[in-house]
C-alpha cells in the first residue's frame, strides 16, 4: 500500500506547481482576470462535472438533469450568503455545506422512485425533473422574493476566489479517486457493468445506485454553490436542460468510467467556449453551437469510447498490484496446489 | 436436515406452468444434476430459487428457514450462488475486480474508511485481494487476474463466472449450463473443476445441464423436469434407462440400441 500514497503525494505536488504555474501568468499579466473567471468557471464545471461521471460514466445511470442540481446547490448557497452572510467566510462555508447538502438531499427523494427505471426512462424522468426545478426557478419569488425568479438572483458577494475554488477541486478529484478504487466503487461499476448480475453477486443495487447519485448530485450542488459565491448573479438559465446537456457531453467526451478523461474535457470544454467567442467575434457568436456540435460528431465518430475510453491518467491508476504472468499451459483448473 | 428444501412449487407467467408441483431437497455436500428438453423449466427453478421471480405457490427453505420473498440480493449474502447460462460477467472489469466485487458484503470497512484510505482500508483491501487470488489460482485464472474480464477465451469466461460464485462463500451453488459452448477438452476440465469445489469447498452443487458427459460423471443423483413437472429421479444410471426420460428428450416409439 506505499503505492498510494506515493501516488496522493504526485498530486499533491502537480496540483502545487499547477498552483505556482497560474500564479506567475497572473503576476505577469498574462492571464488577465477575465480569463482567470473562465478558468475558474472551468474548474467549477469540473467538479460538477464528476458527479455526473459517477452517476453515468461509474454507474451508468442516465441523467439528463444533471444541471437542475447545479442550480439548486447555487441557489440554496446564493439565497443563504445573500441574506444572512453578507461576504462573511463563516457563512460562506455554512452556504456551501447547505448547498451541497440540499441537492445531495433531493437527490436522495427523488433517487428512491426513479432510480428503478432504466435507462432512457431514466433519462426522460431527469429530464422532467430538471424542467421542474427551471420553472421553479422563474417563479421562485412568489414563493421567496430573495431567489428572484425569472429575472434571476443578483446582489451576491464574490467570497469565493481562485485558491478556494481549487482547493475544492482537489479535495473533489481526491475523494472520488478514493471512493471509485475501493469497494463502493466496485458495486458502482458492478451495476454499470451488469445490473442482474450484481444483484445476482449480492450487491444492494438500489442502496447503491442511490447512493451514487445523491452524491453525485452532491457534487453537482457543491460547484453551484462554488459558482454562486463566484459571480454576483445567478439566473434560471444557468441550470436548464442545455446545461445538463454540457455536463453529459464532457462525461461522455472524456470517455465514460474515467476520471481523468472528465477533467480534462472538463477544463477544455469551457476554455473552448470562451475561446470561440474569441475567435468568431461578436457578430458570429451563435455559431459557437454549431461548431461545438460538430467537435462532439467527429469525436463521437472518431473515438465513440471518448477520449480516454476508461483509462485514467498517472496520477489516477489504481492502486497496482503484484501477480505472477506466467501460466501452466494445460495444466487442470483446481488441479494445482 | 437438507441444505436446500422446495415443496410444492409452482409458477406460472399468465396462463403457461412454467414449473408445477416442484419438490427437491439437497443435502450438505451432494451434486444433483437438473436435468431435461428445453423448455422444461430448468432456469426457472433457479430463478425462483436465487429470487429473481416470485413463485406462485410453494415453499423453499434454506438452512431451514423460508427465503420466499427475500430480495435476489440478500438470497445471495445469505449463501446462494448462481452462474448464468448466458455469461454475465463485469465485462470492464478486470478478472480481479470481478472477484473482489463479490466480497463487498463481507468487507469490513466505511465510507469514511474508503474516502481516506485509512489503514482499515488498506488492510482490508490486502485481504480480499489474497482470497480473491487464491480463488483465481484454484480456477487457473491467477495469471490473467488483470486482464479484462471480456479479452478472456471462452472456457476461462465460464471458470471466473464459478469463481465469481465461490467469492460469495456459498453453501449451495447453481450452475446453469456451466459446459455450454465448450469443446471436448474445455468439458472434460469442467468436469475435474466440479468434483474439486465439491471436495474443497464442501458445499452443495445443484447444475443444469444437457451434455451427458457431464452429467453421468459429476452427480450424485439426477431430476428431470418436462413441461415444468418431475417426470423422473434418481442415480445417474438409472435415468439413462429410464423409459419416460428418453420419450421427453427424443420422442415416443424410440429404442436405444
Amino acid at each position: 500500500m506505499k503505492q498510494k500514497y506515493t501516488q496522493t503525494i504526485l498530486i499533491i505536488v502537480a496540483a502545487a506547481i499547477f498552483y505556482v504555474f497560474i500564479k506567475t501568468l497572473i503576476f505577469l499579466n498574462v492571464l488577465s482576470p477575465y480569463w482567470q473567471l473562465v478558468l475558474d468557471q472551468s474548474l467549477i464545471v469540473t467538479i460538477g462535472a464528476l458527479g455526473l461521471s459517477l452517476i453515468y460514466g461509474f454507474t451508468g445511470q442516465f441523467s439528463l438533469g444533471h444541471a437542475a442540481f447545479y442550480g439548486i446547490g447555487a441557489y440554496t448557497a446564493g439565497a443563504i450568503s445573500k441574506t444572512l452572510g453578507h461576504g462573511s467566510l463563516l457563512w460562506f462555508i455554512i452556504a456551501i455545506v447547505a448547498g451541497t447538502l440540499a441537492a445531495a438531499l433531493i437527490a436522495l427523494l427523488i433517487g428512491l422512485p426513479i432510480l428503478r427505471l432504466r435507462s432512457d426512462y431514466l433519462g426522460i424522468a431527469t429530464l422532467g425533473f430538471g424542467i421542474i426545478v427551471k420553472v421553479g426557478m422563474d417563479n421562485a419569488n412568489k414563493v421567496l422574493p430573495v431567489l428572484g425568479g425569472a429575472t434571476g438572483m443578483s446582489g451576491l458577494t464574490t467570497v469565493a476566489n481562485f485558491e478556494i475554488i481549487f482547493i475544492f477541486f482537489l479535495i473533489a478529484i481526491l475523494l472520488l479517486k478514493n471512493l471509485i478504487y475501493s469497494k463502493y466503487g466496485r458495486a458502482f461499476i458492478s451495476i454499470r457493468e451488469d445490473e442482474i448480475a450484481a444483484d445476482a453477486m449480492g450487491i444492494d443495487t438500489t442502496r447503491y445506485k442511490t447512493m451514487a447519485f445523491a452524491l453525485g448530485c452532491g457534487l453537482a450542488g457543491l460547484a453551484g454553490s462554488l459558482y454562486a459565491h463566484r459571480y454576483p448573479f445567478l439566473h434560471p438559465s444557468s441550470f436548464e436542460f442545455l446545461k445538463s446537456f454540457d455536463f453529459l457531453l464532457i462525461v461522455v467526451l472524456g470517455g465514460l468510467g474515467s476520471i481523468s478523461g472528465t477533467i480534462v474535457t472538463a477544463v477544455g470544454w469551457a476554455f473552448l467556449l470562451e475561446g470561440l467567442r474569441f475567435v468568431l467575434g461578436e457578430q458570429f457568436i451563435d455559431f459557437r453551437g454549431v461548431i461545438y456540435a460538430l467537435i462532439l460528431v467527429i469525436t463521437i465518430l472518431m473515438r465513440p469510447q471518448g477520449l480516454f475510453s476508461g483509462k485514467e491518467l498517472l496520477f489516477m491508476k489504481p492502486p497496482r498490484l503484484k501477480t505472477p504472468t506466467n501460466r501452466e499451459e494445460g495444466s487442470h483448473a483446481g488441479l494445482r496446489n | 436436515m437438507p441444505v436446500l428444501e422446495i415443496e410444492g412449487l409452482s409458477k406460472s407467467f399468465g396462463g403457461l406452468r412454467a414449473v408445477s408441483n416442484f419438490d427437491l431437497a439437497l443435502g450438505d455436500n451432494e451434486v444433483v444434476g437438473l436435468i431435461g428438453p428445453n423448455g422444461a423449466g430448468k432456469t426457472t427453478i433457479f430463478n425462483l430459487i436465487t429470487g429473481i421471480y416470485p413463485a406462485t405457490a410453494g415453499s423453499i427453505n434454506f438452512m431451514g428457514k423460508s427465503i420466499l420473498g427475500t430480495r435476489p440480493f440478500k438470497i445471495t449474502q445469505l449463501g446462494i450462488a448462481r452462474t448464468f447460462q448466458n455469461i454475465r460477467l463485469f465485462k470492464e472489469c478486470t478478472v480481479l475486480d470481478n472477484v473482489r466485487t463479490v466480497f463487498h458484503p463481507r468487507v469490513r470497512y466505511g465510507v469514511i474508511d474508503a474516502f481516506l484510505h485509512t489503514p482499515r482500508y488498506a488492510a482490508e483491501e490486502a485481504r480480499i485481494t489474497e482470497r480473491s487470488l487464491e480463488l483465481l489460482k484454484a480456477m487457473n485464472l491467477d495469471g490473467r487476474a488483470e486482464m479484462k474480464a471480456t479479452n478472456l477465451p471462452y472456457g476461462d469466461q465460464r471458470r471466473l463466472e464459478i469463481a465469481r460464485a465461490l467469492a460469495g462463500e456459498p453453501k449451495v451453488l447453481l450452475l446453469d449450463e456451466p459446459a455450454a459452448g465448450m469443446n471436448p477438452s474445455e468439458v472434460g476440465t469442467l468436469v475435474e473443476l466440479i468434483k474439486f469445489i465439491r471436495n474443497h469447498f464442501k458445499i452443495t452443487v445443484l447444475l443444469i445441464e444437457h451434455q451427458m458427459n457431464v452429467v453421468m460423471n459429476v452427480c450424485d443423483r439426477l431430476v428431470v423436469l418436462d413441461f415444468g413437472e418431475i417426470i423422473a429421479q434418481g442415480l445417474p444410471e438409472e435415468i439413462r434407462n429410464n423409459q419416460k426420460v428418453l420419450e421427453a428428450y427424443l420422442g415416443k416409439g424410440v429404442t436405444v440400441a
